[in-house]
């Protein structure tokens, strides 16, 4: 037999390896049979098994926003890619690059409603950013190769591959990773130098720059956090970054402003109002981010640096708009600052400065502490003093308040050592996440901070956890409650909490022990560092069950469909900022 | 122009031909709410698998610009033109136009289909199918004329169109 004639299955086998794939996360199932045989016989890939398919594409994505590699998942027909919608819809509004493999009922039976039937590439369309069904063995190979290809260039995010069982069992030729250019998708990374000058020349002359970076800037591996940072540096310009985006720049740099947003600090979003001209690098003007779109920014000239034409003009209009990958244009952009001996105006940023300095002065991350109770910023903070020096930390969340302190609390330094769920907001991301970041990298602390209601969602990865003995931590701040929406029934529904306390929750600390994991907990404000500690040195996998206060809200808060400069502060905030803009925003509460 | 005035846009669409990808432009208008006011496709280039969808849609230039870059990320697509922005160009579309009608009226429908160019194509004792190209407003003029003269079945193939001059899309 010729060395390139294989099965299906071995193909896929191949083919993931040619792609330097050395795990898949995946649960096995009729369809998918025959390529689990292929997996069996071989040792070059390492396959976790979830215990549910929404968890193995999580855990992907967590694999590979952490390492900036591919993330592959690999289920069988119907239930199977059923159950993958919501993570391949989490890893497409995050851009995250995940190649799904599907199982399928034999092309004979397609469209028969055989048994584990499912229109995948249907169901899975708006949901990817491109899908393939292979009804030949002689086009599995190169298949699989562009699916590599687009899953990981341009924007990237998820690829599904469907395979029908024939088409995995037949014998066909193998091709190895093609280095032609693909016929249609070939994404633009330089950018139209004309329009950096462009950019260079606004910059320079600006009297309230601000730097607004996020997701974009991560997905453009390190080299482009370097140099934001570098440009950051240089110019002194004040910075701030999305969710998405932390990291991006060193939260310890004097620069950064903070996160900017719904929950972002005070200065960050006030800059974002006032500036003069805006810089913006791989973000997306998320209504999150903006608030009231009519009102956002209103004074500044925007400079959008994206990879995705689709994403410049959408939603704010962009006076400069550069299409390319972002490392490319910010080496491009340094080079021309520097070419052009381009200096920012002293006088005016040091006095844009001290305008941020009197919003910074605020404080607008600040609570009052207890020593009676833990306050959930109380645990974030003590959790990152703790975390302070190491650069081996993974954190990644839930969906709710605690992902919105952690996001305040926690400082990154780097890039890819934050996973939220941004774009969807998935309750049950953060477990599978954490899983795929340590499966990544073992030797390091790989955090979930989670809310108990959302870590409900995704706990039977404890016992995926348990098997491959992942050290993983799960740190709940338990608050009884489903604390964002029950902050919204405070603010918006008159206090009506309907349906969001968490009655009958289970013990996690015997939880933790029933899957074979460590369980903590803690109450008292003074026990927490140890705690803590206990956490960090246990080197098995742990849940710690903080309970936390549960009538804390997460603060700055600005309104849904409110202006930045409608911010609400936290009531413990005794200064006013400007009497009309509070009360126009205590309107809507 | 405002900003916010609609304009109607006949965007062309170059595309490899395989399964699906009419799909994925439908859904990414039908996804994304935007207009679809008609939609043509047929394979161009059997050689090289491509196909050409022709779009007719409505909205502000923002939106307008939105459509072709959302069009332009789809893998399977090659080209995107706006035509009605790039350039003068020909747009057509064709119509079959049923008349059920006898006596003066149908003497009348013949006559108007002579003024507008319009082929019978198919003709019994008491009905004809007329075959008529041309703009969509001519289209749809011939169309209004007929309805008091019998108009029993209209089938409309949507636009198709190029650019004037001798540049390919
Ligand atoms: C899958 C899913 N369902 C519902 C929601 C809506 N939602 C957002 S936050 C939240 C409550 C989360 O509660 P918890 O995990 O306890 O976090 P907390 O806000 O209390 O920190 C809910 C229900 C969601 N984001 N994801
Ligand atoms: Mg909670």
């Amino acid at each position: 037999m010729a060395k390139d004639r294989m099965t299906g299955s071995e193909m896929i086998v191949k083919a993931l390896i040619d792609q330097g794939v050395d795990v898949i996360f995946g649960y096995p199932g009729g369809a998918v049979l025959p390529i689990y045989d292929a997996i069996f016989q071989q040792n070059h890939l390492r396959h976790i098994l979830v215990r549910q398919e929404g968890g193995a594409v999580h855990a992907a994505e967590g694999y590979a926003r952490s390492t900036g590699k591919v993330g592959v998942v690999l289920v069988t027909s119907g239930p199977g890619a059923t159950n993958c919608v919501t993570g391949l819809t989490d890893a497409l509004m995050d851009s995250i690059p995940i190649v799904c493999l599907t199982g399928q009922v034999p092309t004979h039976l397609i469209g028969n409603d055989a048994f584990q039937e499912a229109d995948t590439v249907g169901i899975t369309r708006p949901c990817t950013k491109h899908n393939y069904l292979v009804k030949d063995v002689n086009d599995l190979a190169r298949t699989l190769h562009e699916a590599f290809h687009v899953a990981k260039s341009g924007r990237p995010g998820p690829v599904v591959v469907d395979l029908p069982k024939d088409v995995v069992t037949t014998e066909g030729t193998y091709i190895p990773p093609a280095r032609a250019r693909h016929r249609s998708y070939n994404p633009q990374v330089k950018g139209d130098i004309g329009r950096i000058e462009e950019a260079v020349a606004l910059l320079a002359k600006a009297k309230r720059p601000l730097v607004y970076a996020g997701g974009g800037v991560i997905n453009a591996g390190p080299a482009a956090s370097q140099l934001l940072s570098s440009f950051v540096e240089m110019t002194n310009f004040p910075t701030t970054l999305t969710l998405m985006g932390l990291g991006a720049v060193p939260a310890s740099s004097k620069n950064f402003l903070g996160m900017v947003g719904m929950h972002g600090s005070l200065e960050a979003n006030m800059c974002m109002h006032d500036c003069d001209v805006m810089l913006c690098v791989g973000a997306r003007f998320d209504d999150r981010v903006t608030g009231r779109i009519d009102a956002f920014s209103p004074n500044s000239k925007k400079i959008h640096i994206d990879i995705d034409a689709s994403s410049i003009n959408k939603n704010v209009p962009a006076d400069v708009p550069i299409i390319g990958d972002c490392a490319y244009i910010l080496e491009d952009l340094l080079k021309v600052w520097k070419a052009r001996q381009a200096k920012p105006d002293g006088k005016a940023l040091a006095a844009w400065w001290d305008k941020i300095e009197t919003w910074r002065g605020r404080k607008s991350f600040a609570y009052k502490n207890s020593s009676e109770i833990i306050k959930p910023q109380y645990a974030l903070d003590r959790l990152n003093a703790k975390l302070k020096g190491r650069d081996d930390v993974y954190i990644t969340t839930e969906v709710g308040q605690h992902q919105m302190w952690a996001a305040q609390f926690i400082d990154f330094e780097k890039p890819n050592h934050w996973m939220t769920s941004g774009g969807l907001g998935t309750m049950g991301y953060g477990l599978p996440a954490a899983m795929g970041a340590q499966v990544a990298h073992p030797d390091a602390l790989c955090i979930d901070v989670a809310g108990e209601a959302s870590i409900m969602m995704n706990i039977q990865e404890m016992s995926t956890i348990a098997q491959y003995r992942l050290p993983v931590k799960v740190f709940i701040l338990n608050n009884r409650w489903m604390g964002m929406v029950r902050q919204w029934q405070e603010f918006f529904f008159g206090g009506r909490y309907s349906e969001s306390y968490m009655d009958s929750l289970p013990d996690f600390v015997k939880l933790a022990e029933a899957f074979g994991a460590v369980g903590l907990r803690v109450s008292d404000p003074a026990k927490l560092d140890d705690v803590i500690d206990e956490m960090i040195a246990t080197p098995n996998a742990v849940i710690v069950d903080v309970e936390v206060d549960p009538a804390e809200n997460v603060y700055p808060m600005i309104p849904a469909g409110a202006a930045h400069n409608q911010i609400t502060m936290s009531p413990d905030d005794e200064a006013v900022l400007d009497a009309d803009r509070r009360e126009e925003g205590m309107v809507l509460v | 122009m405002n900003n916010n005035d609609i304009r109607k846009a006949t965007i062309a669409v170059l595309v490899d031909n395989e399964p699906g990808v009419l799909a994925r432009v439908i859904g990414l208008f039908s996804g994304r709410g935007y207009n679809i006011d008609s939609l043509t496709v047929s394979e161009v280039d059997s050689a090289a698998h491509y196909s050409r969808i022709t779009v007719v849609t409505r909205g502000t230039e923002m939106i307008i610009t939105q459509i072709k870059a959302q069009l332009g990320r789809l893998v399977p697509v090659h080209k995107v033109s706006d035509l009605s922005a790039e350039g003068p160009h020909v747009e057509r579309e064709l119509a079959l136009v049923k008349v059920a009608s006898t006596g003066e009226k149908r003497v009348e429908a013949l006559r108007i289909a002579d003024i507008f160019r319009a082929r019978a194509v198919d003709s019994t004792i008491d009905s004809f199918v007329f075959e008529i190209t041309g703009s969509s407003e001519k289209l749809s003029a011939f169309i209004d004329l007929m309805r008091p003269l019998g108009l029993a079945d209209v089938s409309r193939t949507g636009v198709v169109a190029i650019s004037r001059g001798p540049k390919a899309i």
